[in-house]
């Protein structure tokens, strides 16, 4: 069958491509999120190569055998109902296969909504990566300073993104560090991540968000310590002050190029409830969680709740949105464990 | 009233300009071409009123493959627009109401009805019954579909087109960040023909189970009936979440409500919920007839019974509970944690496992068969390998881990092309070809009809193959641009190129009906594949009463039975038929909701209470109809079948 012929190339060539071709970007990771990531892809196209591989010698050989040719002309094909024994076998093999996988699943997804393995000992620095229109915001708490379209982080550090959106959900991809999570308005969401060389990667929105979607990218740069350090040092000295005007202006534009400020919005307008609500319902499960559970002390830096930061999107104001009433269950949430 | 005419204006475009000037030539040629032929009657007498499944049927299966050419120009302009670096062929906001109406149109207006038209010609005749159990409701589920179909149609001319995706996520989708009329229209167009399918899940459950002829116990249906009825159980169950969801969200765009705002507890999330409840389910709602289709198909023309039957139908029942509780994985990171993730990682790729059992089943019917290459059989080999990759790729991305990686990006929009296009395309073109001549009593031409396949399978895997790479490349979904070092130039080159190999398939197959219909010689034997089951036991043209005697079936396959084994198939006399009579009630009802539905688009507030009234004055005239049907005399049924020619009877 000549169909198959470019099928079986096409698999070839990329069977090829896969170790080492670096413009597969997810498959040329640079941290070890991305790595995990990478290997279980790998795994799992292996594995399945071999699904297709044995679909594939028995589709041949029905088709070419079983032909209707003159030599065969007459030929009464024979009633079979089935055949429980291969039944089973056809039910059984797959139901390892996908036993095996799902271990790794489990596994993989544990290992990267986690700090990396490595790294354990480390405290990681906060990131809070928000989204409006078709920018992104990042302010770092500790540092007390915001970019927008940039973000810089020390190499070997894992960094925790706190990402949430001012806008539709967005979803905050790098895809050489780590894989995508969603950033939404009424909740915030966590992406653990670790560059382990220098370097600029490209991050941006996967989630389709409007108009300027195709441009909502930024800059990942991950430097050394000292780099970092300078880095910090310098917008403190020289950047401009991230004042609640001048965010409320930053927030109405739909694009913005890369900006800096020695202060962060996260004073005047706080992420929504810091844990989704399945972590406070059920504790039993923390360690199989993110391991969030004790960012308790980033609560003074933005003391919830929330004043309306949502109003920032109606053209036309809304007065009942001005009320003190808390703008969503997870705000009023955070208003009451206060 | 607030009426505002710059509401209905879509802006300066020449491609749209273009559109309506050619959608009002086609009108008035349309008008002008009834009128000179004086065929208003008849259009009216023989298909606006009819309640008979065939030409239903065929209804439906015409509007989708013209839908299938509106969608398909979609997707051509959206493989150009990206084809190379920095296009300037559509700007933003086009191309995302281009790829929002693709994928409701490709989905909602061309596979399922489709699928629907397929089951309405054969389900019938395939269970040896007169009609289906609600004639009159199965009229008004083909006229609410198809007035959703043009209100949504008409969105791209008159106010503008939804441009938040098919799934229209919120808040994107809310009023504050699409204030055009668009997503009004994607609430109510998808609302009317839901409604219609709904309608079509429970006419065709109490068919199935209730009119199959004597001696048709369930594990005796054919393989095609038996997705049907799964498929419809799926329909009643899934399609309530979608006419809540669409109802809630037309309150949120329509009269202020905020069950999906960032603000006031509404959630964005709910919505994604809401949809994907429906949305996943539904993708199997196109699945599953279609695996009927190839198995009816696999079976004929290799001359064997199916393989493995039992299995196959508890495949199908594993798939169907497995397809409401796989949701979540279309939004893995939406940070539910691992705990729910795993869940539904694992539930996904144990569809992997009643799929395979399938494919096996259909390899196994295959071997010791004489398979003859005839082109639905083409068809049906075919999807065989390539949605193979389709399914293997669905596993890889049910990993969730994996999927952090391949979420939204071109990765999954290649996999679920290889998913539906065979699984789905393949199979009611599978279906289309097989079932024509019981239908309009010719075949198409082979020769033609194999052109079209080698073009349109070549050219699926060139358009479609390199997407997996660009996905990995990290190109993602919906871009309706990007820059020349990202490297993804060449290979949206090649897909583009398969795009346009694709459209000269479909031209070609199109090319194949007006062929054969003038030149192809006509086939009365009824039974042209010398195929197996009940629907090739009738008369083609089929007579309005499908069987002059209902069978009675003793087998799997009686058709086959009869013919080989010589075991009787029509053993009663027969008598006088009962049937429906037309109506037109339907016809008006759609009419009724297009309006209802297009001045609530544009919160046209008391036009829309009158057509609200008129839809229940109309429903009310349908539930006081006190019409019962007619009989055909004895006497006349014995003409009909003598002048279609003796034959079994």
């Amino acid at each position: 069958m000549n169909k198959k012929g470019p099928l079986y190339a096409l698999f070839f060539s990329l069977f090829l491509l896969l170790p080492g071709c670096s413009s597969l970007t997810v498959l040329n990771p640079k941290g070890p999120a991305a790595k995990t990531l990478s290997d279980t892809i790998i795994l799992s196209i292996l594995t399945m190569l071999g699904v297709l591989a044995v679909v594939y010698i028995l589709y041949i050989i029905m088709l070419v055998k079983y032909r209707a040719k003159k030599s065969n002309e007459g030929y009464i094909p024979p009633h079979e109902e089935g055949n429980k024994w291969l039944e089973v076998t056809w039910i059984t093999i797959p139901i390892i296969i996908v036993a095996f996988l799902s271990v790794v699943t489990v596994k993989t997804t544990n290992a990267v909504e986690n700090v990396p393995a490595d790294y354990k000992d480390q405290k990681p620095m906060v990131i809070y990566a928000s989204s409006s229109n078709w920018k992104w915001h990042f302010s770092y708490p500790e540092e007390g300073i915001e970019t927008v379209n940039y973000v810089n982080f020390p190499v070997n550090r894992p960094v925790e993104f706190r990402l949430y959106s001012f806008g539709p959900i967005t979803s905050f991809w790098i895809p050489q560090l780590a894989g995508q999570k969603y950033a939404m308005s009424d909740m915030t969401t966590y992406l653990n991540l670790v560059a382990e060389s220098q370097g600029d990667f490209l991050g941006r929105n996967t989630n389709f968000s409007g108009k300027g979607y195709a441009q909502m990218e930024f800059t990942a740069r991950s430097m050394s310590a000292e780099d970092y350090d300078n880095w910090i040092k310098d917008v403190k000295e020289t950047a401009p002050q991230l004042t609640e005007d001048k965010f409320k202006s930053l927030l109405a534009t739909a694009h913005v190029g890369q900006e800096t400020f020695s202060s962060t919005h996260l004073a005047f307008s706080p992420p929504p409830g810091e844990h989704s609500e399945h972590m406070d319902m059920d504790h039993s499960n923390m360690e199989m969680d993110n391991g969030n559970m004790e960012h308790q002390d980033n609560k003074d830096v933005h003391p919830s709740p929330a004043p309306e930061k949502q109003t920032e999107f109606n053209s036309k104001p809304d007065s009942e949105l001005n009320s003190p009433l808390p703008s969503s269950p997870a705000d009023e949430h955070t208003h009451q464990s206060n | 009233m607030n009426f505002d005419i710059e509401k209905f204006k879509v802006h300066g475009e020449p491609l749209i300009y273009g559109a309506m000037i050619s959608i009002a030539l086609a009108s008035i040629g349309i008008v002008v071409g009834l009128t000179v032929f004086k065929k208003w009657g008849w259009l009216w007498r023989e298909w606006l009123t009819t309640v008979d499944h065939k030409r239903i049927g065929v209804m439906y299966i015409l509007a989708a493959l013209l839908m299938l050419f509106r969608g398909g120009i979609d997707a051509l302009m959206m493989r150009l627009q990206t084809a190379a670096p920095e296009m300037k062929f559509l700007d933003a906001q086009h191309y995302n109401e281009v790829f929002t109406t693709h994928g409701l149109i490709m989905i909602l207006f061309m596979a399922m009805p489709f699928i629907i038209g397929l089951m309405n010609v054969v389900v019938p005749l395939q269970i040896g019954a007169r009609d289906v159990a609600f004639p009159r409701l199965n009229a008004v589920s083909f006229w609410l579909f198809f007035f959703g179909a043009m209100l949504l149609n008409i969105s791209f001319v008159i106010g503008g087109s939804p441009d938040a995706g098919w799934s229209a996520y919120f808040p994107l989708a809310s009023l504050e960040f699409s204030p055009t009329v668009g997503n009004n229209y994607y609430s109510l167009a998808l609302q009317i023909s839901g409604i219609g399918t709904l309608m079509t899940g429970v006419n065709f459950i109490v068919t199935i189970l209730k009119m199959r002829a004597p001696g048709m116990k369930l594990m005796r249906m054919p393989m095609f009936t038996w997705s049907v009825l799964i498929t419809n159980v799926i329909i009643v169950f899934a399609f309530p979440v979608l006419t809540v969801a669409l109802a809630l969200m037309m309150f949120d765009r329509l009269f202020g409500s905020q069950f999906f705002t960032m603000a006031n507890g509404g959630m964005d999330m709910l919505w994604a919920n809401l949809f994907w409840v429906w949305g996943h389910p539904e993708v199997y709602i196109v699945i599953l007839p279609a695996f009927g289709i190839y198995s009816e198909i696999i079976a004929t023309f290799s001359r064997k019974n199916l393989y493995g039957y039992t299995s196959m139908v508890a495949s199908m029942l594993i798939i169907s509970l497995l397809s409401f509780v796989v949701w979540a994985h279309h939004f893995y990171t939406m940070g539910q944690g691992v705990m729910v993730n795993s869940f539904f990682s694992i539930s996904t790729m144990a569809i992997a496992v009643p799929t395979g059992v399938k494919i096996f089943n259909w390899l196994f019917t295959l071997r010791k068969g004489r398979i003859s290459f005839t082109t639905p059989m083409l068809y049906s080999l075919a999807f065989i390998p390539i949605f193979t990759i389709g399914g293997v790729t669905g596993v890889m991305l049910a990993m969730a881990s994996a999927d952090y990686q391949y979420h939204n990006t071109m990765f999954l929009v290649a996999h679920f092309h290889y998913v539906l296009i065979p699984g789905a395309v393949f199979a009611v073109i599978a279906g289309f070809h097989y079932w024509f001549p019981k239908v309009f009593g010719f075949r198409l031409n082979e020769r033609l009809g194999k052109h079209a396949f080698w073009w349109i399978i070549i050219s699926f895997n060139v358009a479609f193959f390199p997407l997996f790479i660009l996905g990995l490349m990290g190109m993602t979904r919906r871009m309706y641009t990007y820059s020349a070092e990202t490297g993804f130039g060449p290979l949206n080159m090649i897909s583009f190129a398969g795009a346009l190999g694709l459209a000269i398939g479909f031209v070609i197959l199109v090319y194949n009906i007006y062929w054969s219909t003038r030149y192809m010689p006509r086939d009365e034997s009824g039974d042209p594949w010398d195929a197996r089951t009940l629907e090739w036991a009738t008369k083609s043209p089929i007579p309005e009463y499908n069987f002059a005697v209902v069978p009675n079936v003793k087998s799997r396959d009686p058709l086959w039975a009869m013919k080989y084994d010589k075991q009787p198939l029509f053993e009663d006399k027969i008598t006088k038929i009962h049937m429906p009579s037309n109506t037109g009630k339907p016809f008006v009802l759609g009419v009724v909701f297009f309006f209802l539905g297009f001045f609530l688009v544009f919160s046209m507030w008391i036009p829309a209470i009158v057509a609200g009234f008129g839809v229940l004055i109309v429903l009310a005239a349908m539930s006081f109809d006190r019409d019962h049907g007619f009989y055909i005399p004895a006497d006349k049924v014995i003409k009909t079948e003598k002048k279609l020619g003796g034959g079994t009877v």
